[in-house]
């Protein structure tokens, strides 16, 4: 299938600029960039895409056995890279995607020559001698919470999901519209993010890579945010001065300024 | 209300004074009584999920003074951690995106370690200058709501395993059928001397036992006898009956192989078996014998019928007709009964086909009105006259495909015929 269309890329920005990659982690899809967008617009061409699973990726290409491993979700970020014959792009990954976008430049170092990392964490359970925040029990919890709001999606959602044009009411009615994804493709989302382990491709990375991470942060607290700057070599840590999980929304000049700031020292 | 003259009802004066006093009391109705006691949680946060403000209902739920609420904890202190991971991953981008998210939910954490499933809906309020000032949101006791969504899921989970558990059964059955089925047909017919051999059975339906029946088989040293034939009926009672009819033909046969005689063992026992039993059944047969006639490459065959449609002879030189025999009564219905008895000779090349009515009634044309019929299969196997039984069979195998569903009942063929090309 048609990568482009399969992961719902865009492409905008300056054609001429260094690619930067955008992408979404778990729980929401391109829309979360809305904030970064105008940003990187004037000097960069910009490409945003949806996971498949995630947004208005093309449900038929979900297959569970390929997306139950990040390098699943690696292979989406190669395969767009190769779709558009990106080289030497920059691929700023948002929480789960930062480790994404690690896998990524291990396997195609030719197209992935920077990562910024948002709010990143290569393990989020407790682990001998290491602190992620979360018990086994804590992800079972959040599958729940899926679950729970599963109702509502399967009333809301459903139609549009279902291209259901002949309702056009719907449009106007519907809340929490982004970040539509289909319950099952993200309760798999959801267990391979917060069950995945990547503590040791960190040391892997050869790229210039900026790790920013925000003061208050449940799911990445700081010093997840510590472990990953020390693994990875020659990295950079930007700590935000901002609460929760989504600096580029919830502090969207701070975020917007780092990475600027992290691009211009590439050139 | 029927009021026939103007006069003033007698109740409206003081009506109007209690409606008058009942909004009075509305109206002194605090609007900060309205929002500490409303019947759901208030609460206001400053961007960074700070609590501003929160009223009596919430702390109540919760379980905590204002005091170590107000200023100290943050939102999602509130929640259970699955609940903080969904806030962090969902709610908290969604409410930033579209400045409002309703009807999520989540649990919040009461002080005594108990949980309250609750519906929250944010809104985000902004200053002059268009900055965001705070959030305010609402919480909803769901915990009857929950309850029942939780009877839904489980509801639909059992649904889901009892429709699995169903379609395994239904398989199993099937296979069942399907061995039962096949014990009232022969796995292969025998070798007949001098004579070649094809049958075809069609299912109308794979989960219904049909009635149709056939089987040939040695009786003694120089005959072979068969048979075919049709039970009344469906199902498992019409394969009790197809079962006791073959099984009573075969040992009948073996007894005495004349076609009458055997019709009337078989007559007598499926009456004595069904008519006092409240559930008369019978059915309809052609029983024959096969004989090496007394020329070289000819066979001889004899049959009776009870109530069957008639046998067809398709002759070597490109005719073909029907072996009438007319006046046989159905197999069962009477203590004592009448069969018509028929012979014919096959030389090389002709070919005996016995048949069940499924194939002469089957509905053909477009709205599948018109009935197949005698002459439609006599004009059929006059054009494959000549040919071996089992192309005659193959061929009737292609016309019964070629019916879809006009073909509703189940159809049995037996084809005998000698060939052609005998030394």
């Amino acid at each position: 299938m048609d990568t482009v269309r399969r992961n719902n890329v865009t492409v905008t920005g300056n054609p001429q600029g260094r690619p930067v990659v955008l992408a979404h982690g778990f729980g929401c899809d391109q829309n979360m960039w809305r904030l970064t967008v105008p940003a990187l617009a004037e000097d960069y061409r910009v490409v945003l895409f949806d996971y498949v699973g995630s947004g208005r990726s093309e449900p038929s290409a979900f297959q569970e056995d390929r997306y139950s491993s990040l390098d699943g979700y690696a292979g989406d970020v190669v395969e767009v890279c190769e779709a558009l014959d990106l080289r030497d792009a920059v691929f700023v990954g948002h929480s789960v995607s930062a480790m994404t976008g690690v896998l990524a430049a291990g396997t195609a170092p030719e197209r992935i020559g920077a990562l910024v990392m948002v709010a990143p964490s290569p393990r989020y359970i407790d682990d001998d001698g290491y602190r992620g925040g979360f018990s086994a029990d804590d992800i079972d919890e959040l599958l729940a919470s899926l679950e729970a709001n599963y109702l509502g999606w399967s009333a809301a959602m459903a139609p549009l999901i279902m291209g259901n044009a002949e309702r056009p009411e719907l449009g106007e009615e519907l809340k929490n519209s982004f970040c539509a994804t289909d319950p099952e493709m993200a309760r798999v989302f959801a267990r391979t993010t917060f069950l995945s382990d990547s503590r040791d491709d960190l040391k892997q990375v050869a790229v210039p890579t900026l790790v920013l991470e925000c003061s208050q942060d449940v799911i990445a607290p700081r010093e997840v945010g510590a472990f990953v700057h020390r693994a990875i070599p020659g990295s950079t840590l930007v700590t935000l001065d901002a609460t929760g999980h989504c600096p580029h929304l919830s502090a969207p000049e701070a975020t917007n300024e780092a990475i600027l700031k992290f691009l211009a020292a590439l050139r | 209300m029927c009021r026939t003259g103007r006069q003033p009802d007698p109740h409206e004066a003081g009506d109007e004074k209690a409606a008058d006093a009942a909004f009075a009391a509305l109206l002194e109705d605090s609007a900060e009584d309205l929002y500490e006691s409303a019947p759901c949680g208030y609460l206001s946060t400053l961007m960074d999920g700070t609590i501003a403000k929160i009223n009596t209902t919430l702390l109540n739920w919760l379980g905590l003074e204002r005091q170590t609420v107000v200023g100290r904890m943050r939102f999602t202190d509130l929640l259970t951690v699955g609940g903080k991971l969904y806030h962090e991953t969902h709610f908290a981008p969604l409410l930033r995106m579209q400045d409002e998210i309703s009807g999520i939910a989540l649990e919040i954490k009461q002080d005594g370690g108990g949980r309250i499933p609750v519906l929250v809906s944010s809104v985000i309020k902004y200053g002059s200058m268009g900055e965001p000032l705070l959030i305010r949101t609402t919480i909803f006791d769901a915990r009857d709501r929950r309850a029942y969504e939780e009877e839904l899921l489980r509801g639909r989970k059992a649904a889901e395993e009892a429709r699995k558990q169903a379609e395994a059964d239904r398989a199993r059955l099937q296979d069942a059928l399907a061995v039962l089925q096949q014990s009232l047909l022969p796995d292969t017919l025998p070798q007949v001397p001098g004579v070649e051999t094809s049958a075809y059975y069609h299912t109308a339906s794979p989960d219904r036992l049909g009635g149709d029946f056939y089987d040939v088989f040695p009786v003694d040293g120089k005959r072979f006898a068969f048979f075919l034939g049709d039970v009344c009926g469906k199902g498992p009672e019409a394969a009790a009956l197809t079962s006791l009819t073959r099984y009573t033909l075969r040992a009948a046969a073996l007894h005495d192989p004349e076609p009458v005689s055997a019709l009337t063992t078989l007559n007598k026992v499926l009456h004595e078996r069904y008519s006092g039993s409240g559930d008369p059944r019978y059915c309809t047969a052609v029983f024959g014998t096969l004989e090496a006639g007394p020329a070289t490459g000819q066979t001889t065959v004899r049959l009776a019928s009870g109530g069957h449609p008639p046998a067809l002879v398709l002759r070597a030189d490109g005719t073909a007709d029907y072996l009438p025999t007319p006046g046989g009564l159905l197999v069962g219905v009477l203590p004592e009964a009448r069969f018509t008895t028929a012979a014919t000779v096959l030389s090389p090349g002709d070919t005996l086909l016995l048949y069940t009515d499924g194939l002469t009634e089957a509905r053909t044309g477009k709205d599948r009105t018109s009935l197949y019929g005698d002459d439609g299969l006599l004009a059929f196997a006059t054009s494959h006259a000549g040919t071996p039984p089992h192309a005659v069979v193959q061929a009737l195998t292609g016309l019964l495909d070629s019916f879809g569903d006009g073909l509703d009942d189940d159809t049995a063929l037996l084809a005998l015929g000698v060939p052609a090309s005998h030394p």
